[in-house]
């Protein structure tokens, strides 16, 4: 049995935070999108696509997807040094990897679709979050994309799965802890990113990704509202 | 087979991902694709039912070069034997030397004396490669140097809106204001007239591009027109269909003046 039998924050087991999600933010950008998670907000821009620099970058069969992640110096307790990081790339990588199978940029060979995520605060799930502004953006800024891309982390505390982890739950110390995001095109239910921090068994992790489905066809459905809501 | 059930009606906003019909009886067109038995939406955009053909018209993006379109680009380059146009794309367009003039322009000639940097012309594209080189004329009706007036930038998708069924929503404000607008398919207008009544027509495109995909749009646009310019209009605009495809061409004959060999 599990020690974790109730959720601090008084969520149910597959509860997300609440989320707030807007289009066209941004009026200089081409699409721009706002996805707020209980307490993580993301800002994503997209420009293009556009001239690819630097020119070595270019590829002549198809237009190139560059994401960029950053977390303001402000957005969490202890400040973040501004800049490039290692784990702020690694994040770039893996949101671009988890966006591109469902866009496609064949008409734009040489170009680049240039997708800037800015977290203004951040509460465990930013990369999650920033997945999800990042592909409404990407439909606002009219991209030929099959489906949006949904990301949410799931929890595995001292084995009871747990939805959409905050900050408290992800440092609960006396437990064992495992956060695992996870991005999912909601029509074909295809994994397109899926990371793990702690220890989980087999099982387990089926389980999450099971528990974690219903949740993210529901955030796409948040997603697709706020395009919509934006031409009312 | 199943009975083809469609989800969404005709002119909705349509999102991707989204589905738009279940079942075989309809069929993707642009902008949807089939994914085992629906019909789903692959791009932002206004639906348009024609007749089993389910296609979403953009509402977003930027302007890919297509051949015989006519735009505006600005000179940006000169290269060894033309020039580089900036033309609101992902893409710049070549303007060569022979289908820059009617003159004859001598081997080693001072370029700048055709076409400065930061000049904007009305050319036609003759031609796109697979790999989106575009190749630009400046030969033809309606095509020539801008001189004068002003340039503004509207969303491309919004062009065919702006000018209407055959040119009657331009044609319009061409009329109310006494203005020459020339609207490129990449989406850069000029604006050429009295001071005061080219700011009363850009705040007209203005008007049409936020309200592209509303109706009643030609009579909204007539109301403000009126208003701000003083004066009657008695033409009758046909309202524009949502979704029409119309071709600039249409606007720029309308104030071509000959053959444009200004140079």
């Amino acid at each position: 049995m599990s020690k974790y039998t109730e959720r601090e924050n008084g969520r149910g087991f597959n509860e997300p935070r609440p989320i707030i999600a807007k289009a066209g933010v941004i009026k200089k950008a081409d699409g721009s999108a706002y996805f707020k998670i209980g307490k993580t907000a993301a800002y994503a821009a997209v420009y293009g696509p556009r001239e690819m620099h630097p020119k070595h970058d270019q590829d002549p069969k198809t237009g190139v997807l560059r994401c960029n992640y950053n977390m303001m110096p402000f957005s969490t307790e202890e400040r973040v040094k501004p800049g490039p990081s290692r784990r702020s790339k690694e994040i770039s990588m893996v949101t671009t990897k988890a966006i591109l199978p469902v866009v496609n940029l064949v008409d734009y060979p040489n170009a680049v679709v240039d997708v800037f995520i800015e977290l203004t605060e951040t509460d465990a799930g930013s990369r999650c979050a920033g997945i999800c502004a990042a592909s409404i953006a990407l439909a606002d800024a009219g991209i030929t994309m099959r489906d949006m891309v949904a990301a949410v982390s799931c929890g595995v505390i001292d084995h009871k799965i747990a939805v959409d982890l905050d900050g408290p739950e992800e440092h609960l110390h006396d437990l064992d802890v495992a956060d695992i995001p996870i991005a999912m095109v909601p029509s074909t239910e295809e994994i397109t990113l899926l990371q793990m921090d702690g220890k989980v068994s087999k099982d387990e992790l089926f389980k999450a990704i099971e528990s974690v489905k219903p949740v993210l066809k529901h955030i796409a459905d948040i997603q697709r509202k706020a395009l919509k809501d934006r031409y009312k | 087979m199943t009975e083809g059930k469609l989800l969404v009606k005709e002119k909705d906003v349509v999102v991707p991902g989204e589905v738009l019909a279940s079942g075989m009886s309809y069929l993707p067109g642009n902008g949807t694709y089939r994914l085992n038995d629906n019909i789903m939406a692959n791009r932002l955009g206004l639906l348009v039912i024609d007749g089993k053909v389910l296609k979403s018209l953009p509402l977003a993006g930027r302007y890919l070069p297509r051949k015989y379109d006519v735009i505006i680009g600005k000179v940006i380059d000169i290269l060894m034997s033309g020039w580089r146009l900036e033309i609101n794309s992902p893409y710049s367009a070549v303007l060569p030397l022979k289908d820059a003039s009617f003159a004859y322009i001598p081997k080693g000639a001072d370029l700048t004396r055709y076409f400065e940097l930061e000049d904007y012309a009305v050319v036609k594209i003759t031609n796109v490669t697979s790999q989106n080189l575009v190749d630009v004329t400046c030969k033809g009706p309606g095509l020539h140097k801008i001189k004068g007036g002003r340039i503004i930038y509207v969303n491309t998708n919004k062009v065919p809106r702006i000018i209407g069924k055959k040119g009657s929503m331009v044609s319009m404000i061409k009329r109310a204001t006494d203005c020459k607008v020339i609207v490129g398919q990449n989406g850069i207008a000029w604006i050429s007239g009295e001071p005061e009544m080219e700011v009363i027509t850009v705040n007209a495109i203005k008007m049409i591009e936020e309200h592209s995909h509303i109706s009643g749009l030609t009579d909204k646009i007539k109301e403000y027109l009126e208003k701000a310019t003083g004066r009657k209009i008695e033409f009758n605009a046909e309202p524009a269909e949502i979704g029409e495809e119309v071709r600039a061409e249409e606007t720029v004959e309308a104030d071509s003046n000959g053959s444009g060999h200004e140079y």
